[in-house]
């Protein structure tokens, strides 16, 4: 998990408060609350995009050959990917 | 587990790319509302300009010196969206007008829990429709206030156990029926109003892209399941949208110019109500008067909705 | 060139808005400020300036309008008294913290309870520590040059703070009187159009009003906090050029026949001038009596304080809102804490006068200065008394 670096003095806090790089909660490493993982049959798999789609994170993305992946940086292992794959092609696997 | 219609398959790979609420938020796991926010960012586009209200998505992608925002955004108070909006809007117009911003359309959005908008945010939002701002409000609705620990909201549905409105010995929960926001902003004229839920998300998306286009009010009120509010697994997310909108709970329609459509068809026969209720922890004290109770009102309801469907004319028709 | 017109104060506080390129009114009516939003929106009917006048709901929304106006880089403006200004206390910290430079009209008016539509301080004094600049005007000139000079300063990089502007309700905002309008030239020349540091456009995306966890919330507020402090010397210097330009002189704190005073008269708003005559009266009557009176409330200014007292024996200091069980009044209590460890520290009385609208004449503050002379060092029973309050 990163480290959240926050500034050290008053000075250094942006006028009200404001971020202005945006989308820089990437920074936090979500994955780091998961319990379980999920993990890809890509045999069974048909490219629908449907686990893309449904993720609250938006950390599924295509790879080279079409088949999807979990950030695992960000992957809370909520198991809706899993849940609505209608060919079965994820199971949720338990983090040892 | 139900299959979801065959163009659905395969349409999610046609849905634009962009992310513009980014991965690292702090939300629950399984939160439907975050994966709502995601989908209509996604459909609304860059040009956009975000106004939330304090709540769950507020609190969870803001936190200083961290966003998880990608579009311009501001958050000022609890119940003032709509009139942060209304700001939002005038200063971009005028600021246009006055040749000292760019000249093109950036639509301003108003986005809120159900807390922000049905309840303490109700008054800004009537105000801003009255006036007719060019701006669309998305009212994520998770039926209680999330964000402070599962509180009753307006929007809380009946029978539901809340922390202020709990299941107890002598009593089941919220005793009124859930306050019809979509209806109140037909009312008001609005031009555009739908209802939508992240379980069918080409209908959501495509309900804000319309939204978007119109050049006055519009409203989207979009039911979005929590998982540790509802008390459910988060892997059933989904499943939980779906039901809502299979049973009638939460028909899923839009009004255009007053004209009532139904989107995402209502099965003839509904889904009884209380294979909803079975799966969701909030309703698990409901006796079965009181599941009867809600099943002959979640029909009527359908009812008085098909009835506007099949009745009602859009507004231009009604000029003579 | 400037022209003498002679008009109802609250116009003229909507004219000198106009004056100013304004691109956003967000504003409700409450009585006794409401001529100024009507006035405002007569202008932008009549085609005057082209800015947007947003009809609100509530001065909740309209707080929270000027917020989001502001953010876009808009210049915005709005006016409430009393209730309104509570209504949007919940806003009130959250423009401050957030640096945007909107600029409020408040016409002070008594808090409820019971209702009571006259003038009086206790609305702005309910809002002493939301992090505002407040200037208090004690008559229309100063309502008009004032409410220009506000957005200067609101707007300059090193302050971006709001700025609310106290003109006491009825006793100003009903008056009509003879004021000089700085022409449109004039007024660009002193204003620039408003570059915003931060703003609301794809362009530039940024996120404003973000969540302040405790492990950064008090350099949050220590950065607040300094920027208030600081903005006094940025008011100081647009009052110097404001003088430059027009030839009419701004100080936080104004003296009055100071020199040699025993007893000193402190007071804020309109007050002042009724003030000024009693001091005329009992030097003629060779007693030495002074008055100072503040412009600026928020930053406090101390340190102007404490050189305009020294060799001060008493200070009557006026307060027209009660702090209720308190120690002192509001500006008793400023005053208070500003001398506090100061060798040969004044006396000061505190007096709360004028509340909800009760005259207070130049009989009165003779006697409350002659009274303040035979003020000795020691323990008074109260810090304050209720002047004028009938019953024992």
């Amino acid at each position: 998990m990163a480290d959240k670096k926050g500034p050290e003095t008053w000075q250094e806090i942006n006028p009200g408060c404001m971020v202005f790089i945006p989308g820089n909660a990437r920074e936090y490493h979500t994955g780091s609350w998961r319990a379980q993982r999920p993990v890809y049959d890509n045999s069974k798999c048909i490219k629908c995009g449907i686990c893309y789609i449904f993720c609250p994170e938006g950390c599924i993305s295509q790879d080279a050959e079409g088949y999807f992946v979990a950030d695992l940086d960000y992957c809370k292992g909520c198991g809706i990917c899993a849940h609505e794959c209608w060919p079965g092609a994820i199971t949720m696997v338990e983090e040892g | 587990m139900s299959i979801v219609e065959s163009f659905d398959l395969y349409a999610p790979r046609l849905v634009d790319k962009g992310e513009y609420f980014s991965a690292g938020h702090r939300a629950c796991q399984g939160c439907g509302e975050a994966l709502a926010v995601r989908l209509m960012c996604k459909a609304l586009g860059k040009d956009t300009v975000i106004a939330n209200a304090t709540g769950c998505m507020e609190v969870i992608s803001s936190m200083y010196p961290t966003t998880a925002w990608k579009l311009p955004w501001i958050h000022v108070a609890f119940p003032n969206a709509a009139s942060v909006g209304s700001g939002v809007e005038a200063g971009l117009k005028v600021l246009r007008r006055k040749g000292r911003i760019a000249d093109r359309d950036v639509k301003t959005v108003c986005i809120g829990g159900d807390g922000g908008t049905v309840d303490i945010g109700f008054q800004a939002l009537s105000g801003a429709m009255e006036r007719g701002h060019n701006l669309l409000y998305v009212c994520f609705d998770n039926e209680a206030y999330m964000n402070t620990g599962i509180q009753r909201s307006g929007a809380t549905p009946f029978g539901a156990s809340t922390t202020t409105d709990p299941a107890g010995l002598a009593s089941f929960g919220k005793k009124a029926w859930k306050k019809n926001v979509a209806e109140i902003m037909v009312a008001h004229n609005v031009p555009y109003v739908a209802t939508a839920c992240h379980s069918y998300p080409l209908d959501f998306m495509n309900k804000v892209k319309k939204a978007r286009k119109i050049k006055g009010p519009s409203y989207i009120h979009c039911l979005s399941v929590c998982p540790t509010g509802w008390r459910l697994p988060p892997e059933q997310c989904i499943k939980a949208g779906r039901m809502a909108v299979q049973t009638g709970v939460f028909p899923l329609y839009e009004v255009e110019d007053g004209k009532y459509r139904i989107t995402v068809e209502i099965p003839k026969k509904l889904r009884p109500v209380e294979d909803y209720i079975k799966i969701q922890g909030r309703f698990r004290h409901l006796a079965e008067d009181e599941i009867k109770t809600f099943q002959e009102r979640v029909t009527q309801e359908v009812n008085k909705l098909l009835d506007k469907v099949n009745c009602l004319h859009s507004w231009s028709d009604l000029k003579e | 060139m400037a022209k003498r017109i002679g008009m109802e104060i609250a116009l003229a506080a909507a004219e000198a808005a106009a004056l100013c390129n304004l691109d956003v009114v967000a504003a409700y009516p409450i009585t006794p400020n409401t001529h100024i939003p009507e006035h405002l929106s007569d202008i932008v009917a009549d085609g005057r300036i082209d800015a947007e006048f947003i009809c609100v709901e509530s001065e909740h929304s309209a707080l929270s309008a000027c917020c989001g106006a502001s953010a876009t880089g808009a210049r915005t403006f709005t006016a409430t008294s009393s209730q309104g200004l509570l209504f949007m206390g919940e806003i009130m910290p959250i423009v401050s913290a957030m640096r945007l430079p909107v600029v409020m009209a408040i016409g002070n008016r008594a808090l409820s309870g019971p209702i009571n539509i006259w003038n009086d301080h206790s609305d702005i004094m309910s809002q002493r520590d939301t992090g505002w600049i407040s200037l208090f005007a004690a008559d229309g000139q100063e309502v008009i040059d004032m409410i220009i000079q506000a957005f200067k300063i609101a707007e300059h990089r090193e302050v971006m703070l709001p700025v609310n502007l106290n003109l006491d309700g009825f006793q100003l905002t009903h008056v009509v009187e003879p004021m000089l309008f700085p022409d449109q030239q004039e007024v660009d020349e002193f204003l620039p159009v408003y570059k915003p540091y931060a703003a609301l456009h794809p362009d530039h995306v940024v996120s404003m009003g973000t969540l302040g966890a405790p492990d950064i919330f008090s350099e949050a507020m220590k950065a607040k906090d300094e920027a208030l402090i600081n903005s006094k010397k940025i008011i100081v210097q647009v009052w110097k050029e404001w003088e430059e330009k027009f030839g009419r002189t701004y100080e936080p704190i104004e003296a009055y026949k100071t020199e040699g005073a025993e007893v000193i008269l402190v007071t804020m708003g309109s007050m002042g001038d009724t003030a000024e005559v009693a001091v005329d009266e009992l030097r003629k009557r060779k007693m030495p009596a002074g008055l100072l009176r503040l412009k600026l409330w928020r930053p406090f200014p101390s340190e102007e304080l404490r050189k305009a007292v020294k060799g001060a024996k008493v200070l009557a200091v006026m307060d027209r809102a009660i702090s209720f069980g308190s120690a002192s009044g509001p500006l008793g209590a400023e005053t208070r804490a500003s001398l506090y460890g100061e060798a040969d520290c004044p006396v000061v009385v505190n007096d709360i006068i004028g509340l909800g609208g009760r005259d207070v004449t130049v009989g009165d503050f003779i006697q409350i200065i002659e009274t303040a002379a035979q003020a000795k060092k020691g323990k008074p029973e109260r810090g304050y008394e209720i002047y004028g309050v009938r019953g024992s």
